[in-house]
């Protein structure tokens, strides 16, 4: 099991465990975290998995593929550590991370 | 006032469901006519995953979501569905036993033995761009879809996107507009590349303007908008002068009026039938797919299947009172093979 914090657009913070090959959505679907819709149940189709990765944890999620890019398109307030967490796997590297969710998904 | 269309069945949403729904009246040859308000049939299928795999159809080791629409309306033909696309249904009224009066937001009227919600997750909307105080401008110069062109003739316009809606309307708009501007959150766009070089050559020609941004706040009073903020990709922050602004972010889906329809609903988002008919506690209003629910529901494209052989028995009492239902299969009744086309 890996920790992941989410930090909700009012600041509250919620730490939570999410199993290694699933994603950072599915983890917080899982433990009702709110702020993440995840309408399409992760196909990368919606654009409502929206989160911010704090500073310092781009490099171990990578960067968003072109499908992923496009999806963003479709997100608010984009910025470049946007990502769409239906899109991060969850490996023992993450151990730790931090993520932020927007006030609204759509 | 609007001629009214008379139909055995009226069903709300052209998702799988509402289509395959077509397939199982038609056999008990109940006619029926189709309203989505997607410009495009196939529901979810059709746009949120047209290129992606399903696998999980029975009989159908592997097929796209638009390749199933596809199926469904071939499979589908011999029965001659009607579709009303580009439309909601917002008002459901009781007016016989059973008749309803169905009202759609184009001001088009129906009256139907039977209702067949297959709304799904509900209508599919505009996103709306959560920018602070929206609101007011909304519908007098914001604006999430362009309905009449003319409306948009000699005005100052802002084009927020970057797919296929936003590059195809700057095509359209430019030529009518005061000035056009595109607002891009970044140098790649989605749309189709033949669209998208016609509108690079209108940057080079100076006709229209390309920006690369979001917006960030609006400007004006009571409704008329003077201009939109923008902050750029390099975080420096500029003020664009616009009149109007179109925001193209894609489609999000919301109940909408199905919860005004009187229908009991659980958790305020779904309808309980009963499993034996996929009736709603109303008599001659059934639901079936993905807006239903009943104890172990999945919403699953082969249970919504299921739901709709079901619930075409019932409904098939409702429309013909007086005749009697004989079961038959497809492979063996030459009745039913004629309704097919192929005996
Ligand atoms: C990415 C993704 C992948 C999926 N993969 C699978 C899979 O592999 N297998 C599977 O079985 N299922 C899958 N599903 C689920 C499947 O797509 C749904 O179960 C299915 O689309 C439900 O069909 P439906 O006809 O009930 O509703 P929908 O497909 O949601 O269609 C409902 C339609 O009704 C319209 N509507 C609603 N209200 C109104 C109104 N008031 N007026 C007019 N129109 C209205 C909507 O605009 C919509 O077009 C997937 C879903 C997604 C998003
Ligand atoms: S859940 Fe839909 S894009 Fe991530």
């Amino acid at each position: 099991m890996v920790k992941i914090t989410y930090i909700d657009s009012g600041g509250t913070a919620r730490t939570v465990e999410g199993e290694v090959g699933s994603t950072v959505m599915e983890t917080a679907i899982k433990n009702s975290v709110p702020e993440i819709e995840a309408e399409c149940g992760g196909a990368c189709a919606c654009s409502t998995c929206h989160v911010y990765v704090e500073e310092g944890w781009k490099e171990k999620t990578g960067e968003p593929s072109p499908m992923e890019e496009d999806m963003l398109d479709f997100a608010f307030e984009v910025k470049p550590n946007s990502r769409l967490s239906c899109q991060i796997k969850v490996s023992e590297d993450l151990e730790g991370l931090v993520v932020r969710t927007p006030e609204r998904q759509a | 006032m609007a001629e009214t269309i008379k139909t055995d069945v009226l069903i709300i949403g052209a998702g799988p469901i509402g289509l395959f729904a077509v397939f199982e009246l038609g056999l008990l040859d109940m006619k029926a006519h189709l309203v989505d308000i997607l410009d495009k049939i196939g529901g979810q299928c059709a746009e949120l995953y047209p290129e992606k795999p399903i696998y999980d159809i029975p009989g159908i080791p592997y097929v796209t979501g638009q390749g199933l629409v596809e199926a469904l309306l071939a499979q589908i033909k011999p029965f001659g569905p009607a579709f009303h696309l580009g439309e909601m249904v917002e008002r459901i009224e009781r007016i016989g036993e059973p008749m309803f009066r169905i009202t759609t937001d184009r001001g088009k009227f129906f009256e139907a033995k039977v209702v067949v919600i297959a709304a799904g997750g509900g209508s599919f909307q505009p996103k709306k761009p959560p920018i602070p105080g929206i609101e007011p401008y909304e519908g007098r110069s914001v604006f999430y879809a362009v309905r009449r062109m003319e409306d948009f003739r000699g005005k100052d316009i802002l084009i927020v996107g970057g797919g296929d809606s936003a590059v195809d309307w700057t095509l359209n708009l430019a030529p009518i507009a005061k000035r056009l501007t595109l607002l891009h959150r970044r140098d790649a766009f989605r749309a189709a590349p033949d669209s998208v070089n016609k509108m690079h050559a209108l940057v080079e020609e100076g006709k229209i303007d390309l920006l690369l941004g979001q917006v960030t706040a609006l400007q004006g009073s009571g409704g008329a908008l003077s201009g939109a903020l923008i902050k750029r990709a390099d975080g420096s922050s500029v003020t664009l002068a616009c009149e109007t602004m179109l925001p193209f972010f894609g489609l999000t889906m919301k109940l909408g009026p199905v919860a005004q329809w009187g229908i009991e609903l659980r958790e305020g988002e779904l309808i309980p039938v009963d499993t034996a008919s996929f009736e709603t506690n109303e008599p001659g209003i059934f639901a079936v797919g993905d807006i239903n629910w009943y104890p172990g529901k999945i919403k699953l494209i082969l249970c919504g299947f299921h739901e709709a052989a079901l619930m075409a028995q019932k409904a098939y009492h409702y429309v013909f009172p007086d005749k009697k239902l004989v079961f038959q299969y497809t492979t063996s009744s030459t009745s039913l093979q004629k309704k097919l086309g192929v005996s």
